[in-house]
């Protein structure tokens, strides 16, 4: 079983096209990606697409009528924000199992404006203000008090998080911002769910982003120069806890699957030079510090005080902006994360490039749950 | 739903919780008789062992603890806001999630673990399309 490798990957800019369909979005982050391997639709042997708002629309097959109706199987597939994630992990397992050479992998979301969640409950009157909040701030927000409830996490420490990644993202042309943020900006925004003010929500936006995927046999035809090689690919769905019912947990699955990508990888926390992860919210994103391994249980709030995790850092963290301000077209997440990490991986990453970068951690989280993680290597 | 739709009374605002006639409403989860686990609400098979046809209805205390929380600013179009959302373990066990009554929306004010009480009142004047009112359940600190 060879390694497998991507061998062209791209994203479009994140904004709001609500003059384009899903599968315009879609097509052309495929061609983008087709366009970075050096390589036509005609050498693709199948189509892995992740999208949720058009879960049951063939939005796959439908990028295929855009930019070329070859033939070849098409898997749609969704799994909440872990969807682009899983659409990668689809191919990558294709040409693993020594079925496919090359692939194409597409994540896409349309989007509309304000909170997600459901409403919940199965009664004649909505539960939402009555049985508490399930919108995402809430859920989030609860979930990060837990991490104050725990080990004392401050507002203030939860809000350098969005200061953090608005900076990160003012050095990003491809994030939907490029906007500074200082810390009174972020705490004193119209407050959504204590802790989380608007600004430290992610971003809803439309976005696309597409990876080609070779095998190492395809690799060496085509030239490794820029290829990066997925040395982790994991997927894990949240294993029994006693509060699952009213509060999702999204930190066990991501413990899980973090042990076994670095087991994978056959590499520690320590040896990863930089991390795409999912800060949906701004508490998300302290809660994952220490899921990944970056620090000890505890250590979260003092990593994002002594920038450990801001560029220039330790071990910098969503250098893209993040879903922060980079964005969060739910299903195109995931791929787009393996854009940034590839494009620190090869060098290319401009004012934003994490220095001497060889080894890249990707991560999402799907409430429900679902937890996908990659871990990429620069091969040259 | 066509039986509910000729009561009188109030209906409960979710099914795990219970309004027995004459009886005070509680709420109704199940534990595994294998493992132990508690759920809100009934069902059949244990998530956590696995048991088949292990687990049985289980009366759910009406006090407990806060475990987590957060003040909403922002809902959904037509929601009364601030309030609190509150995640409350209960003795016994299960965790259920609802209001948070009669505590400033304020986080100088709310401490975890902070013992409450599981009140029966009205569902904030809410009411089907048949008209039909409802009873929901609220927490409220431990009286």
């Amino acid at each position: 079983m060879g390694d497998v490798y991507v061998m062209g990957v791209d994203m479009i800019k994140f904004g709001r096209f609500p003059e384009q369909t899903v599968p315009q979005l879609g097509a052309t982050a495929a061609m983008m990606a087709l366009d970075d391997a050096g390589l036509k639709m005609q050498d693709m042997q199948a189509l892995f697409c992740g999208n949720l708002g058009q879960a049951s629309g063939m939005v796959g097959q439908r990028i295929l009528k855009e930019i070329g109706q070859t033939g070849i199987g098409v898997v749609n597939c969704a799994n909440a924000c872990a969807t682009g994630a899983t659409a990668f992990r689809q191919g990558w397992m294709s040409i693993k199992a020594d079925v496919h050479d090359v692939v194409l992998c597409v994540g896409v979301e349309q989007m509309g404006r304000g909170l997600l969640g459901g409403a919940g409950g199965g009664s004649g009157i909505p539960s939402e203000g009555m049985l508490g909040s399930g919108t995402m701030p809430s859920v989030f927000a609860e979930a990060g008090l837990e991490h104050t409830r725990k080990y004392g996490t401050t507002f203030e420490q939860f809000a350098k998080v969005s200061v953090k990644n608005h900076h990160h993202s003012t050095m990003n042309p491809k994030a939907m911002y490029q906007i500074e943020t200082p810390l009174d900006t972020v705490m004193n925004a119209e407050m959504i769910s204590y802790p989380n003010t608007k600004l430290m929500c992610s971003v809803n936006v439309d976005g696309a982003a597409a990876a080609v995927l070779v095998s190492e046999k395809k690799a060496k035809e085509l030239g490794m120069a820029r290829a990066v090689k997925v040395r982790a690919s994991v997927l894990t769905s949240d294993p029994y806890q006693d509060r699952d019912l009213v509060m999702p947990d999204v930190n066990t699955c991501t413990r899980m699957a973090a042990e076994q990508a670095y087991e994978m990888a056959g590499v520690g926390a320590d040896d990863i030079d930089l991390i795409e992860l999912h800060d949906c919210f701004a508490t998300a994103e302290i809660l994952h510090y220490e899921n990944l391994g970056l620090c000890k249980d505890g250590e979260a709030g003092r990593l994002i005080d002594d920038g450990e995790v801001a560029l220039g850092g330790r071990i910098p963290v969503n250098v893209s902006g993040g879903l922060l301000s980079k964005g969060h077209p739910l299903g195109a997440t995931g791929i787009a994360n393996i854009y940034e990490v590839s494009t620190h991986l090869r060098g290319e990453a401009g004012d934003r490039q994490v220095e001497g970068a060889r080894l890249g951690m990707t991560h999402v989280i799907g409430l429900g749950s679902a937890c996908g993680l990659h871990i990429l290597e620069k091969v040259n | 739903m066509s039986e509910q739709a000729t009561t009188t009374g109030p209906l409960p605002a979710v099914g795990y919780l219970k309004l027995p006639e004459g009886g005070e409403p509680y709420l109704e989860g199940s534990k595994c008789k294998e493992c132990g686990s508690v759920y809100l609400g009934t069902r059949t098979n244990c998530s956590k062992c696995s048991g088949r046809d292990t687990v049985e209805a289980f009366k759910l205390s009406n006090k407990g603890k806060l475990y987590s929380y957060c003040i909403v600013h922002r809902s959904f179009p037509g929601i009364d806001v601030p309030y609190i959302s509150a995640i409350v373990d209960l003795d016994g066990g299960g965790t259920v999630k609802g209001n948070l009554i009669d505590v400033d929306p304020d986080p100088d004010k709310i401490q975890f673990d902070m013992a409450v009480d599981v009140v029966y009142k009205d569902a904030l004047g809410r009411k089907d399309r048949d008209g039909n009112s409802y009873i929901s359940y609220f927490f409220q600190p431990a009286g």
